[in-house]
């Protein structure tokens, strides 16, 4: 087995374990049920997460994932009250997350900034603009958001893979062509792994960081719609600290923040490893919520250190 | 990939041009290329518009034996995040960042709160915050330094588990009243030492102390050394690993300050919400400072007036009378202008379209 597959395989390796300890600990936990409610409770993270991917793999970050949900939602609610259909309004915001990230990506590239510094801006922005729209939730009444969160596929054993889930598992399916089979896609890889040898090569640079900030913005408002399907509101809170859930998610995976090296199918199972942990914390029912907080970070932990014996100091990271 | 080029360091400003003898232009040329430059800017235009639209801003007036108006009052608030602000300074000069100041904040004040409750001594208590919050530093410290981690991530891991650790600190003794009164402490945090505050003092102190450390001793030289190219000062003698340790330690203990001064000033500790975004403001505060997170310079004054900017904004949206729900947009769209207005690139660009707009 190759190398680069490693982390991805520890990644699986350490969500079946979980998975395997929580059906000998819990009955009924070892079931199509929990698998299919990890998948839909957790997609919008999961979703927006798999854009991060393509960034933190071009070595940059973005930390406006979190706002990016709250400003779709609470914009999608007002819309809603405003008799738009939801089906008008969520292409809408998915192209306004689309540009948004391009605009962020042509001030990393023109000006220099850091991405972490100008993204955080942009929490900021958005942040801002859901609060200055609105304090309060707001109700998305339309009644095709009910018909939304009915639809789904039935799993064998009772289990019920919902339309959220559905979105994510396409989501995720494109994003992996987008990453494996397209020029675009090795431009990202050759960007994070090597920057100044991938500009020598020919790679676009300024085109392909604009690319990757559209793209991180079209999956974090593509996130933010799931989110507003599924909780049926927008609250301007949304979303909070969801951006470091996706980057945590993104880490679990096997992806290196230092860029190069990752695989977009790896942060699905980093973010249902994160879901998996807050549901064997729930079924235990006498645990307090804060253990979620803490099993994260512990979980975060571990992974990052195996990473930097694993894989860190061996042949594609010589650098460092 | 993105490198902000460095601005220019203190030491060596931009005299060096030919031109800048005596002749008032090169003076001239010489100022607007010093690095507090833009930073002041920004403050200034801050005031002036505050100056505008609020008259009797800058009015200072005793009320019960100590100062009162905005200006002290911007001082006052923007103490503890001006606090966790030079840790960051000194840790981006290394190159690094630490995201978990905020949680480190929760912790002390949860560590404050359960010892209340424990009946401790209120000096030792002070003690034991200050201490919780080196080993948090110590923590970061060896994550990045001895297991060569990625600050950005390795400080994630006490980010996203350190204000659960508060929570289970409040359950120790159940948790249900985590307030407190203390005399010490809220001397600390909200009293005043004759005219003025008290904590605007403390702050004064670590301040120069802190300058003291960066400018005046080797120490400091080595901070920015390991920033600026670490293996260089790895090959020159420089012990990487202790300095880098001692970046977070410095990071960590200046988080326990503000941590006290914030638990003391809310009577309370509540890991949930406790400066929350602290860590954003702190590092904005730097980059408005003219810090850049490619390490290698710390610019302590710069980021004091980085701090003072953020929070004049907050304090002349809340006087202004203009809705709090703007804070946030305002906040952004000032650190936007001040960051494109710090890219070299930008400045080429509107230099160029004024030049030929005049030709």
């Amino acid at each position: 087995m190759s190398e680069k597959y490693l982390p991805l395989t520890v990644t699986i390796g350490v969500f079946c374990i979980l998975f395997v300890a929580g059906g000998l600990l819990y009955p009924n936990f070892f079931s199509t049920l929990v698998i299919g409610n990890i998948l839909g409770d957790n997609a919008f993270v999961i979703i927006a997460a798999i854009g991060t991917t393509f960034v933190i793999i071009s070595g940059g970050i973005d930390l406006s994932v979190g706002s990016m949900i709250g400003f779709v939602g609470v914009v999608m609610a007002n819309l809603d009250a405003a008799g738009w259909h939801p089906l008008v309004s969520a292409p809408m915001m998915i192209l306004f997350g689309a540009g948004f990230g391009a605009l962020v990506g042509v001030i990393i590239d023109f000006c220099e900034i850091q991405p972490f510094i100008i993204t955080l801006a942009a929490l900021f922005l958005l942040r801002g603009a859901c609060f200055m729209i609105n304090l309060d939730a707001v109700p998305i009444r339309h009644p095709f958001v009910l018909e939304f969160s009915d639809m789904g596929i039935s799993l064998p054993g009772g289990g019920w893979l919902s339309s959220s889930a559905i979105v994510m598992l396409v989501a995720l399916a494109v994003a992996i062509v987008i990453a494996h089979w397209t020029e675009f896609g090795s431009a990202v890889y050759a960007v994070g792994g090597d920057a100044p040898s991938a500009k020598l090569m020919g790679v676009p640079m300024r085109k392909t960081t604009i690319k990757i900030y559209a793209l991180g913005g079209t999956y974090s408002a593509l996130g933010g719609v799931v989110y507003a399907f599924y909780t049926s509101s927008g609250y301007p809170l949304a979303g909070t600290g969801n951006e470091l859930q996706a980057i945590a998610a993104v880490v679990l995976g096997g992806t290196l923040l230092t860029g190069g090296v990752g695989f977009v199918a790896g942060t699905l199972f980093g973010g249902m490893i994160l879901g998996l942990i807050a549901t064997l914390i729930n079924f235990n029912g006498s645990l307090n919520g804060a253990w979620i907080m803490i099993a994260g970070g512990l979980l975060l932990f571990i992974f990052i250190v195996m990473h930097r014996f694993l894989v860190g100091s061996f042949k594609f990271r010589t650098g460092s | 990939m993105n490198t902000q080029t460095p601005s220019p360091k203190p030491e060596q400003p931009a005299t060096r041009l030919p031109s800048s003898g005596g002749a008032p232009a090169g003076r001239w040329l010489a100022l607007i290329r010093h690095r507090l430059v833009w930073p002041l800017m920004a403050l200034a235009l801050v005031l002036i518009v505050d100056a505008l639209i609020s008259p009797g801003f800058f009015n200072v007036r005793i009320v019960q034996g100590r100062l009162f108006g905005n200006v002290i009052d911007i001082f006052y608030r923007a103490m503890p995040t001006a606090m966790v602000a030079l840790g960051m300074a000194v840790v981006i000069g290394t190159k690094g960042i630490d995201l978990s100041v905020g949680s480190i904040i929760a912790i002390c004040g949860a560590i404050i709160a359960w010892r209340m409750h424990q009946g401790d001594s209120h000096f030792v208590i002070l003690l034991m915050a200050l201490a919780a919050g080196l080993a948090c530093g110590l923590w970061n410290g060896f994550l990045v330094s001895v297991l060569e981690i990625q600050p950005i991530i390795a400080t994630l891991i006490l980010m996203v588990s350190g204000r659960g650790i508060g929570l289970m600190v409040n359950l120790l003794y159940g948790g249900t009243n985590p307030s407190f009164t203390s005399p010490l402490l809220q001397g600390l945090s909200v009293g005043s030492l004759g005219l003025i505050p008290t904590r605007l003092i403390v702050g004064a102190v670590i301040f120069f102390l802190l300058w003291l450390l960066v400018r005046r001793t080797a120490f400091g030289l080595f901070l920015e050394s390991v920033g600026g190219n670490a293996k260089s000062a790895r090959l020159a003698g420089v012990n990487a690993r202790f300095v880098l340790l001692s970046a977070y330690l410095i990071s960590g203990f200046l988080a326990a300050t503000a941590g006290v001064i914030l638990t003391a000033d809310t009577h309370t500790s509540d890991p949930v919400s406790v400066a929350s975004n602290i860590e954003l403001d702190a590092i904005l505060a730097v980059v408005i400072g003219g810090g850049s997170l490619a390490g290698g310079r710390i610019f302590l004054d710069g980021t004091i007036i980085g701090v003072l900017v953020i929070q004049a904004l907050t304090t002349s949206i809340l006087t202004s009378g203009l809705p709090p729900e703007y804070n946030l947009v305002v906040k952004a769209v000032v650190v936007l202008i001040v960051l494109l207005l710090q890219s070299s690139n930008m400045r080429a660009a509107v230099v160029s379209v004024l030049v030929r707009r005049k030709a």
